[in-house]
């Protein structure tokens, strides 16, 4: 029965949706009393679609083989946790998912948003609603994640064991919230647009959805990059692959608008280029599902593709997109022009980020979108590492050498071009690229750029807490610093990892001894393990350098259902890097594959990942913080804040 | 300061120049550093120049697998049709790559005429699945490393 | 006034090119370039006892045209497309297998569960055949004429929606 109510709740959520769109557009058109009902038709739509989402997890946790997506995607052997997480590992639930993160975001927005002009919100709601539809049509025309099986399943298929790991279980989950929080983003733009009120009010309310998406964005992109280096056993964090292109694309929209929604807030400037950028990052989000569920691009990565889910995707994608942008050429001639500024000024600077930014994501855009355009051409071509390295790589360190200055500029007219902190920031950069050649370092151009500029960066991204009380600094001041720190390490990881990496590749037989970088490795044999439904050769290697020697286990493993082999890759993590073993075929009598890297300070890949992350996370906790005490202290002094609802 | 007519045009020009820019960047690195397809009818045909990033895509002939006393390195025998071109690779071997199947390789052919793999890919021997199956199975990728 | 809608033309542009990769006919990369041509030279042993082996003088020398199935017992597809051969072969169309890395004995428990629509059975252990009649896995299906010459490749299980080009095929075959 469960699977029954879970699914008419959904027809009942569709159809509120529905209504939300048609009350958005009636207050749109001056209706201002209908308006009022969309608050809560938009709350109990999101009530409806997380309970349908809540059933699904249900009958995933107890098995409920009667159900076909549960006895197509779950196996009553498989761990509780992979079993929860098999209820979006897969294309029905995952739009289920999706579905429950957008009504969830539009709840919300409609709940929390109390000073946006009252026409713009009705207008929003209803773009946000539009979307809506489109992705009910999508679950409960062509993938009903309750159909029944009859009869039902004696045993489940399986889950792809790839997706066995904790990492990948909340990779989807985590990049959907970004997604969806982009849609928010979106709907707000056209909704500004069709009142013609951009303006900092409308760059406010937008501006916690999108700091939220790309928090999420990052931290999604950083959960798949460390799944793709320990769980594919390749030795590498990046592969420039289609689905990870089609992850980093929203990012770098989101980015671009997280720097430029910043400005329209505070100076009512670059109104045209925030609106557009705001429809691209949703576009990107779409694009980039429709990318990877479609099949188009053929990917390492293991997803469902179906080319019919694809269409229906390009579709909505088409139409959500194209009346977007119809609005954007039609109405945004009306938006009044945006405040001027000096070109050496904070704007100015965020100027030059956002073009930057844009040629990253059209270079990414066309590189991974080629070898379509060149198939359509008759030719078959694959874009991997080669392309997007040489021609990302330098834009990214010329973004990396605007932030010694940017942050700390003026609004609108600058003063000095350099503070005290920049300065000091570039001579430490220069030294060090003195010191790579010094102690005869044999790196590439772009390691070394990189190498150099990461310390110096690190010490003018701090700039913007000079000569101020580390206590009453603002936090989303704190954010930024902590964010663009974390830049600083990463490009210090991504250098090092590429520079300094040693490899070794060899047939060993129990007890021999492999020299990788400072370490030696000695290998102590091979021995049968099982999991749960798996089973696996283990190698033993212990590893030393002088001080205690460190265990390392890497597994082959051999999963049952689907038949299936997969590599675990065994890291041993140290102050300055990290080891990482992998083996491969063999036997007792002639020896066991082992690949063996050396990796300095690739720790610092993460922990830079974790800071730009932690540091939008400071921003947006800061800002919520100050605007409830902003609340609180206009409650306390007998003032109520007049709803604009 | 410039108006604020002037400075809406100075960045819209900014922006079509900086996409103008990113485009006649991105031709130059695909002119320069995207690796064609081919199969060995192509290498043998002689279409194919030594030197540059390819991906090679073909069957491996059964009983054409060879490992090098090292252990590691291998080299097989990559067909389409008729025509066959020696493959060399070292590194592990992807758990799908079987003799009989297809598989995919990326690397330069060397100018002995043997290609020197840096990467390969196999396809699954079941990678077939009929629409029912493939609701069934959730597995649509085609490639594995 | 253009300038305003030019992401509305990229937008435009980029659904062009996926409507077109979506629709195009994405052939196989290593697709057979035997159809027209004689079935290449193999001969191969009996897979079960009781039925004879198949050998491409068979396929020669045959009244009409005969379809010749590349399949597999640890092949998931395979299991999928038995009813549909097993319907065919009711229907009296002649049918040849080619067991492909194989056991005795894992094939008669196939030809037990799912049916055995083939009139002469060969064993491939080491996908000789298979390759030979430029097959990249398993199942494939081909129709060969009564002179021995391939007409027909179908890559992949066969399903019910593939059966009119069979059939149209299997036609021109006679």
């Amino acid at each position: 029965m469960i699977a029954e109510f879970a699914h008419g709740a959904l027809w009942l959520a569709a159809a509120l949706c529905l209504m939300q769109l048609g009350l958005g557009v009636a207050a749109l058109r001056g209706e201002q009393a209908i308006s009022r009902a969309i608050r809560p038709i938009a709350a109990i739509q999101a009530l409806l679609v997380v309970t349908a989402f809540a059933a699904l997890i249900w009958l995933f946790w107890r098995t409920d083989l009667s159900v076909a997506l549960v006895a197509a995607n779950s196996h009553s052997a498989k761990p509780l946790l992979y079993k929860i997480a098999g209820a979006w590992g897969n294309h029905e639930g995952s739009m289920l998912l999706w579905l429950t993160v957008l009504t969830g975001s539009g709840a919300l927005f409609a709940a929390f948003e109390k000073r946006l002009e009252a026409r713009t919100m009705a207008a929003s709601l209803a773009a946000q609603a539009a979307i809506g539809i489109g992705f009910f049509a999508f679950l409960l025309l062509s993938s009903n994640p309750f159909e029944r099986l009859n009869p039902s399943a004696v045993e489940g298929k399986g889950l792809n064991p790839l997706l066995q790991d904790p990492g990948l279980a909340f990779h989807p989950p985590t990049l959907y919230l970004g997604y969806v929080g982009l849609s928010v983003a979106f709907s707000l733009a056209v909704g500004a647009m069709l009142t013609g009120s951009v303006g900092s009010a409308l760059a406010r309310a937008m501006r916690p959805w999108v700091l939220g998406s790309w928090i999420f964005l990052t931290a999604g992109i950083l959960a798949g990059s460390y799944w793709a280096y320990y769980e594919l056993g390749w030795g590498g964090y990046w592969f420039w692959d289609p689905v990870e292109n089609a992850s980093l694309m929203p990012w770098i929209a989101a980015t671009a608008l997280l720097h430029s929604v910043g400005v329209l807030a505070a100076r009512n400037a670059l109104k045209a280029w925030t609106m557009m950028l705001a429809l691209i990052g949703f576009s990107m989000s779409m694009v980039g599902t429709f990318l990877v569920r479609s099949g188009i691009l053929t990917s390492v990565h293991a997803f469902a593709v179906d080319p019919e889910r694809g269409a229906f995707i390009l579709f909505l994608l088409t139409f959500y997109i194209g009346a977007a942008l119809l609005i954007f050429g039609w109405k945004i001639g009306h938006v009044r022009d945006s405040e001027p500024f000096e070109p050496v000024s904070r704007e100015g600077a965020l100027v030059a980020n956002n073009l930057l930014l844009s040629v990253i994501l059209a270079l990414v855009f066309i590189g991974t979108l080629y070898p379509i355009l060149a198939e359509a051409m008759g030719e078959q071509i694959s874009v991997g590492p080669p392309y997007f390295n040489t021609v990302i790589g330098p834009l990214a360190l010329i973004l990396a050498l605007l932030l010694f200055v940017g942050p700390k500029l003026r609004w609108r007219r600058g003063g000095p071009l350099f503070s005290p902190l920049g300065i000091a920031g570039l001579l430490l950069s220069a030294a060090m690229l003195v010191i790579t050649f010094l102690l005869g370092w044999n790196l590439t151009i772009l390691e070394r750029l990189g190498l150099s500029i990461a310390p110096g960066l690190a010490l003018a991204s701090l700039a913007p807490l000079w000569g101020r009380n580390l206590l009453r600094t603002p936090a989303p001041i704190t954010g930024m610093v902590v964010a663009h720190l974390g830049l600083a390490v990463l490009l210090a990881g991504m250098a090092a990892e590429s520079g300094f990496t040693k490899e070794r590749l060899v047939l060993a037989r129990p007890g021999e001894q492999i020299e990788v970088g400072p370490w030696t490795m000695e290998f102590e044999g091979t021995r049968p393990v099982a999991g749960p439904n798996w089973t696996a050769v283990e190698a033993e290697l212990r590893a030393s350098r002088g001080s205690g020697p460190v265990l390392l286990k890497p597994q082959s493993r051999y999963f049952s259902s689907p038949p299936t082999q997969t590599s675990e890759a065994a890291l041993a993590t140290d102050w300055d890097g990290q080891l990482y073993a992998v083996i491969g075929q063999g036997s007792e009598s002639e020896g066991w594959q082992l690949r063996l890297w050396w990796k300095p300070l690739v720790t610092l890949i993460w922990l830079g990942g974790f800071l730009v992350t932690l540091g939008g996370l400071i921003a947006l906790i800061g800002r919520w913080w100050g605007e409830w005490r902003r609340r609180r202290r206009l409650a306390g002094s007998g003032y109520r804040e007049r709803r604009a609802w | 300061m410039m108006r604020p007519k002037q400075q809406r045009l100075v960045l819209v020009v900014a922006a079509l120049v900086a996409l103008g820019g990113a485009a006649l960047l991105a031709l130059w690195g695909l002119e320069s550093r995207a690796a064609y397809f081919v199969t060995p009818s192509d290498i043998v045909a002689g279409k194919v120049e030594a030197g540059v990033p390819l991906r090679l895509g073909g069957m491996v002939r059964e009983g054409s697998l060879d490992r090098k006393p090292d252990g590691v390195t291998v080299s097989f025998e990559a067909v389409s049709g008729a025509d066959v071109v020696e493959v060399s690779y070292t590194g592990i071997l992807p758990d799908l790559f079987r003799e009989g199947s297809g598989m995919v390789a990326e690397g330069r052919l060397g100018a002995d005429g043997r290609f020197l793999a840096d990467t390969i890919l196999a396809k699954h021997d079941e990678r077939y699945m009929p629409p029912p199956l493939e609701k069934a199975q959730a597995a649509g990728e085609t490639l594995e490393r | 006034m253009v300038r305003r809608f030019l992401p509305l033309l990229l937008l435009l542009s980029f659904v062009g090119i996926a409507i077109w990769a979506l629709t195009a006919e994405r052939e196989e990369q290593v697709r057979s370039k035997l159809v027209g041509q004689p079935v290449p030279a193999f001969a191969l042993e009996p897979a079960i006892e009781g039925k004879p082996g198949l050998s491409s003088a068979d396929l020669a020398q045959s009244e009409g045209p005969r379809l010749v199935n590349i399949f597999a017992s640890w092949c998931l597809p395979c299991k999928a497309e038995a009813p549909l051969l097993d319907a065919l072969a009711g229907e009296g169309v002649p049918i040849d297998g080619i067991a492909v890395r194989d056991r005795p004995s894992d094939i008669l428990a196939f030809l037990d569960e799912h049916g055995d629509p083939f009139e002469r059975l060969g064993n491939d252990p080491r996908s000789e055949a298979m390759i030979a009649l430029g097959a990249s896995g398993v199942p494939e299906t081909f129709i060969v004429d009564g002179r021995g010459v391939i007409r027909y490749h179908h890559q992949g299980p066969l399903m019910p929606a593939d059966l009119p080009a069979l059939r149209a095929a299997w036609e021109e075959a006679r």
